[in-house]
């Protein structure tokens, strides 16, 4: 008990870990745009592919290759309208799609020279001049009168919500939080958008016209599912996933456990990074990019030591290599194969977290080994996936514990589609958000015109 | 280690590589950096008349072309001859010669078309102890309004009268630098060589006008809101003068004339083209004025080296050894059958080769086998015109396969035969020759 005293005693948690010189410097813009010439460079590296593979691979099938060679010829907003045009995000995809996965994955310069085109870098090239340049592509069709519901002001509802718009269907959004843009606005590492881009690109979305923002409105609370069904000739679901997995021990209330998502979100809307509670040590739970993001940024905001644990072997890992990596030079410490077994707790605060090794038995199904291990721990964050929370007065059905939808993003009730983290088969990517939106845009429109 | 000493029409040079007649030449300053540089000789930027020097624009003088990653492609220019008084430049020549015996020094001129200003000139050169002159009848811009430059170079007549003048009053070799602002550069090259020139060099610069600016509709560059055409040069240009070399190498009239080769020369390979194709030495001038004078230290390596590794010891065995393998369209062999091939392991997929064929040739290359991108020739349509070797970004991806002695060419359905036969003798042909 002496010794455990003794521990407790360390436990170490605290404001301004660093001073402002290093918050600036810890969160500077992952990658920094391309200049004018960088992107001229880039462009020219683009083989022009026929059928390109990087447009197959792109959820929102931007034509890459089309845009590219438009920057390469000094047209960057030709280009950024092509891109818009597929994906009207394509702003903020540029900056958090994992192009590793995705279009870069596909290009062809990996197989010559492992190096594929910046497509990521080169598509905010092109968006950042057309928003720049307070360029506008697209018009509203004549007013038709009908009058579409979107619930939650995310990714899939503002790609939603603009091609209703262009068709000229009138759309009204409600959000529960104060701002839009989901999780690009509350749910980012900090370094991946910088400023206020989120905000601009919503304000630059909804320049189109007729669409109105309404905030503070959560479904269940202040307004009801089935009021909007009856008041609306459509109604669009883009909630998210409302709810945090937990990792099924006890304690997972104590001071110093926290959900990821939350502490994400308070860094990503801090005023001041110094006000920020960080652990001299840091375990987090989980092997997706939240559990990177929030691991490399607490490392950021100045912890001694962060040890991320992952229950499966390094090729399981839903985070990608290159994420792996990332966190890695930040100075995070991954631990592959283990699963959490009691969290440490004394006087209502962790201290530590043991740890059991695990393998794969003969069905490839987890099982632990018996060898264990503890990890001190000032904070632990669980970090280990999100759920769909249906609201109240919902009647959707779900499939895998989300909603279930149709190739065109329709939901099992009459006039009521979905997209977004909240459908079943999503990828919980940014751009497949955006391909929901779309997709549902354009069946909602050919609905209303019936 | 291979010998690049250079003996072109008796004047000696450590390495065949040459600065051009152009601003880099244009002063005792950059040839002295040049040889120390390593570069084998130069030609003096021209010389003209006795009198007040010419005056240059003050404005823009050089025009580039860029490819997207910013590599000069071309580039042009509306410079003069010298603006720098004619004693000055003399006396510059005759001191860098003295310093640096073992370096090529001609000096190229333009005076107008009378017998005493070319007269007047040429024992002023002599003087200087010079190796030879290059007699400028190329230059297409400012100095051709007057009479001179592309205005003589234009003219065969003029070429010859000039030429035998300047043998007739001076002892020194005579190079002539040809314009390709003509139809047919073989017409200038027998002038010069009736005139009694000691060789032609060639190409000078071809007129041009680089782009237009989108935003003033001026054009690229210009002063005061106007521009005018220049002379083009760099790499852009180097297949039209290394076809204009050949011709005149492998012209009946001109066979055996001395060429001294430039247009584009940026490397060693570029050169090597140049020698092959029938050239005694080669000239630089746009590649010096894009990466500065230490360009020629690949030169010499990548010629040395190359020349190593093929045995070659001295530059003269290279001279021409691609001369005979250049011949008319009409005596290519007909019966010489090709295909294309891509090799699976190296194709990076990325279809361009399909496209270009699909939309623009044969339709010889499919896209899919199997569900899956797939990018082979189909013999049956392939005519075997290297238009997909053309665009393949990958090295030696795509290659032509000439079929044997007996192999059925799928897309005719006939056996290769193996007989040389041409368009001339071909049924087709109306205008045959039996």
């Amino acid at each position: 008990m002496n010794q455990l005293k003794d521990t407790v005693n360390t436990v170490d948690i605290k404001t301004a870990r660093l001073n402002a010189e290093q918050y600036l410097e810890n969160f500077a813009e992952m990658h920094s745009p391309l200049g004018e010439t960088e992107a001229l460079v880039e462009a020219d590296r683009c083989y022009f592919c026929y059928d390109a593979p990087c447009m197959t691979a792109c959820p929102t099938g931007i034509d890459v290759a089309g845009f590219i060679r438009m920057i390469n010829t000094g047209n960057n907003i030709g280009a950024a309208r092509l891109i818009l045009e597929e994906n009207i995000i394509g702003g903020s995809c540029a900056r958090v799609c994992p192009t590793e996965e995705l279009c870069e994955q596909a290009c062809v310069r990996n197989d010559q020279d492992h190096r594929p085109v910046e497509i990521g870098l080169l598509q905010r090239h092109a968006v950042d001049a057309a928003m720049a340049a307070d360029k506008q592509f697209f018009e509203r069709a004549p007013d038709t009168g009908k009058r579409v519901a979107i619930i939650g002001a995310g990714p899939a509802s503002l790609s939603c919500a603009h091609g209703l718009a262009r068709h000229g269907h009138s759309v009204t959004i409600f959000e529960a939080r104060q701002k839009g843009g989901g999780l690009n606005e509350y749910g980012l590492a900090a370094y991946k958008m910088l400023d206020d881009f989120s905000s601009r690109e919503i304000n630059y979305i909804l320049a189109i016209g007729n669409i109105e923002i309404r905030y503070g409105q959560r479904l269940g609370d202040n307004v009801e599912f089935a009021s909007l069904h009856n008041d609306f000739d459509a109604v669009f679901v883009g909630i998210g996933l409302g709810s945090v997995n937990n990792l099924g021990l006890e304690n997972e209330d104590v001071d110093g456990v926290m959900n990821a998502v939350d502490y994400i979100e308070q860094i990503r809307q801090s005023e001041n990074l110094a006000d920020l509670p960080v652990g001299k040590r840091v375990v987090v739970i989980g092997g997706g990019m939240t559990a990177i993001d929030i691991a490399t940024q607490i490392r950021l905001l100045g912890a001694d030591e962060v040890t991320l644990v992952y229950r499966r072997d390094k090729a399981a890992m839903n985070a990608s290599e290159e994420e792996q990596k990332f966190t890695q030079v930040k100075g995070v410490k991954i631990i592959y194969s283990a699963k959490p077994n009691q969290i440490q707790v004394v006087d209502n605060q962790v201290y530590g977290v043991e740890f059991e090794r695990t393998r794969n038995d003969e069905n490839d199904n987890l099982e632990g080994t018996g060898e264990t291990f503890n990890l001190p721990a000032d904070m632990l964050f669980k970090a280990i996936g999100q759920a769909y929370e249906a609201p109240s007065g919902t009647e959707l059905t779900l499939m895998k514990g989300r909603i279930l939808v149709d190739v065109d993003r329709k939901t099992s009730m009459s006039r009521v589609w979905a997209g977004g983290d909240a459908v079943c088969d999503g990828e919980d990517l940014t751009v497949a958000a955006a391909q929901d939106g779309k997709l549902a845009a354009n069946s909602i429109h050919q609905y209303l015109i019936l | 280690m291979a010998d690049l000493t250079s003996n072109f029409i008796g004047i000696k040079s450590p390495n065949p590589f040459w600065l051009a007649s152009a601003p880099p030449t244009d002063k005792a300053y950059n040839v002295v950096r040049a040889f120390e540089a390593g570069w084998g000789g130069v030609v003096w930027k021209t010389l003209g008349e006795d009198g007040p020097p010419l005056v240059n624009v003050n404005g823009p003088r050089y025009g580039a072309w860029h490819s997207g990653d910013k590599r000069l492609m071309g580039f042009n220019n509306i410079e003069l001859i010298t603006d720098r008084p004619l004693d000055l430049n003399l006396r510059e020549i005759t001191q860098v010669k003295k310093d640096w015996p073992d370096r090529a020094m001609i000096v190229s001129l333009m005076v107008p078309c009378e017998e005493n200003a070319w007269k007047e000139i040429l024992h002023r050169v002599e003087d200087t102890g010079a190796d030879g002159i290059e007699l400028n009848f190329g230059c297409p811009h400012g100095m051709s309004e007057r009479g001179m430059g592309a205005a003589v170079g234009q003219v065969p007549e003029y070429v010859e009268m000039v030429t035998r003048w300047c043998k007739q009053y001076s002892k020194m070799p005579v190079i002539v630098k040809l314009t390709p602002n003509i139809t047919d550069i073989r017409l200038s090259a027998r002038a010069a060589h009736s005139g009694g020139a000691d060789a032609v060099s060639m190409i000078n610069t071809i007129n041009s006008i680089i782009s237009v600016d989108l935003d003033t509709f001026t054009i690229n560059p210009s002063t005061g809101g106007k521009g005018t055409h220049g002379g083009y040069c760099g790499p852009a240009v180097k297949p039209i003068a290394l076809n204009m070399v050949a011709e005149v190498a492998r012209d009946e009239q001109t066979q055996g004339l001395p060429i001294s080769g430039m247009g584009g020369i940026t490397t060693w390979r570029d050169a090597v083209d140049f020698i092959a194709l029938g050239a005694g030495n080669v000239q630089v001038c746009t590649a010096a004025m894009t990466y500065g004078f230490k360009v020629v230290d690949d030169m010499i390596a990548g010629l040395s080296d190359f020349m190593d590794s093929k045995g070659i010891r001295s530059v003269d065995e290279i001279v021409g050894k691609a001369v005979e393998q250049v011949t008319d369209w009409q005596r290519l062999d007909l019966n010489t059958i090709v295909k294309a091939e891509i090799n699976q392991d190296s194709c990076i997929q990325c279809g361009r080769c399909h496209v270009v064929c699909e939309d623009t040739a044969h339709q010889a290359i499919t896209q899919m086998k199997d569900g899956k991108r797939h990018f082979e020739v189909l013999d049956e349509e392939c005519v075997g015109c290297n238009l997909c070797v053309c665009v393949c970004p990958v090295e030696n991806c795509i290659t032509l396969r000439e079929l044997s002695v007996g192999e059925v060419d799928a897309r005719t359905g006939k056996r290769v035969s193996g007989e040389y036969a041409n368009w001339a003798t071909h049924e087709n042909n109306t205008m045959r020759v039996s």
